[in-house]
């Protein structure tokens, strides 16, 4: 499965970052091979719009799950028309390791 | 001539200065009077008047037409609002990110998007006691964008020979307050003389110069804080055009809808003689 998720900086060990819109890298994982790579989030800088940008280039990267801590509304409903699953970040995850670990044990929660 | 009240700090008497300068001047000329503090409009507790016209204060939102739109993903591109995103073969649109700035329309090579109103507001129109014509816009509930209503706002008064427009701005300086100030011929800067009404004052006069607008200070609660406006103002060439004391029978008035002119009839002329010397620069 491809899974991008919300991080403060461009590695697997990097801290999560709670924020999906203005969050300044994603990294791109497959779930069943591991093999990743960061992309700088091309919203961050947007005075406004920054989840629609973001949500355009998940959608883009034909991920299928996008993980973070939170969604905005207008994120939220790309990502249901284009059918990719939302997950949360739990309290104990730290770095994006972890997060892709516990996703991994189906330990996330959806976003509703 | 056209005069915007503005502030950047809020609670400084933006209306109370512009809902007096407006009862003062109705018995001598004709005023119009524009409330463009659109997200919290209040200038109606004071000059009373009765709207007798209500239209919606709209943007125009992009609208795809499915049958022709073959979701090449430009509108998607051109859009520097992100109010536009390409999910498979479907182009969602946000209205509410949306400016109405048209990109989306004249970029398609397929013409397949037409242009809808989306109403985000309401202009009103009314006639307050002294003759005054009076403008109200106010911003939907929800809806983030204040300009394009304070834009339709301003566009219900053309600019009259021997009339005078006072524009209430929103406090602040951004988007809106620039807007209110578009085109004015004169700002009043009402503040205090405090380190936040100085910080906001400087950053309100940093727009006018940009602006090319000519301005004048009054200053509201003189005698309390500090010395640094005042020192700014002489430091900048602002002439200090009112002052007016900090004064508890002032703050109990404004607090029951009364203008400061209504409690202190005296203050009438301080006004007209206010516009005579805005009437010399401009």
């Amino acid at each position: 499965m491809i899974a991008i998720l919300s991080a403060q900086d461009q590695y697997l060990e990097s801290f999560i970052d709670d924020r999906f819109g203005r969050c300044p890298w994603f990294i791109k994982i497959d779930t069943v091979t591991n093999q990743w790579k960061a992309f700088p989030n091309p919203g961050v800088d947007h005075p406004s719009g920054a989840g629609v940008a973001a949500a355009q280039f998940v959608i883009d990267q034909k991920a299928e799950v996008v993980i973070s801590g939170d969604f905005g509304p207008h994120a939220a409903k790309a990502f249901q028309i284009a059918m990719i699953e939302m997950r949360l970040f739990t309290e104990n995850i730290v770095t994006v390791q972890d997060a892709v670990e516990q996703f991994q044990s189906n330990k996330l929660p959806k976003f509703q | 001539m056209q005069i915007a009240v503005a502030s950047g700090k809020g609670g400084t008497g933006k209306t109370t200065i512009a809902t007096s300068l407006a009862l003062s001047l109705a018995g001598i000329a004709k005023v119009r009077y524009f409330d463009c503090d659109v997200e919290a409009p209040n200038g109606h507790l004071f000059l009373k008047p009765t709207f007798s016209e209500s239209t919606p204060a709209i943007i125009r939102i992009p609208q795809i037409q499915t049958e022709t739109c073959v979701a090449c993903g430009r509108c998607v591109e051109v859009c520097q609002f992100h109010a536009l995103a390409k999910v498979g073969k479907n182009i969602l649109v946000f209205p509410q990110l949306c400016h109405g700035c048209g990109s989306c329309t004249w970029n398609c090579p397929e013409t397949a998007i037409v242009e809808v109103s989306n109403p985000i507001g309401t202009l009103e129109r009314g006639l307050a006691p002294e003759n005054i014509e009076f403008f109200r816009g106010q911003l939907t509930i929800s809806e983030p964008m204040p300009t394009p209503v304070i834009r339709q706002l301003k566009k219900m008064g053309h600019p009259l020979p021997n009339t005078t427009d006072i524009f209430d701005a929103p406090p602040g300086a951004s988007c809106s307050v620039v807007e209110t100030l578009r085109g004015v011929d004169f700002a009043l800067l009402v503040t205090e003389p405090t380190p936040f009404g100085l910080h906001d004052l400087k950053q309100m006069v940093g727009i006018l110069r940009d602006m090319n607008i000519p301005a004048g200070v009054v200053i509201n609660r003189d005698e309390i804080g500090d010395n640094g406006v005042e020192t700014y103002c002489s430091a900048e060439k602002l002439p200090i055009l009112l002052r007016i004391p900090f004064d508890r029978q002032i703050a109990e008035g404004v607090s029951k809808g009364k203008t400061l002119v209504d409690n202190f009839p005296n203050y009438s002329s301080s006004f007209q003689q206010l516009i005579s010397r805005i009437q010399e620069v401009c």
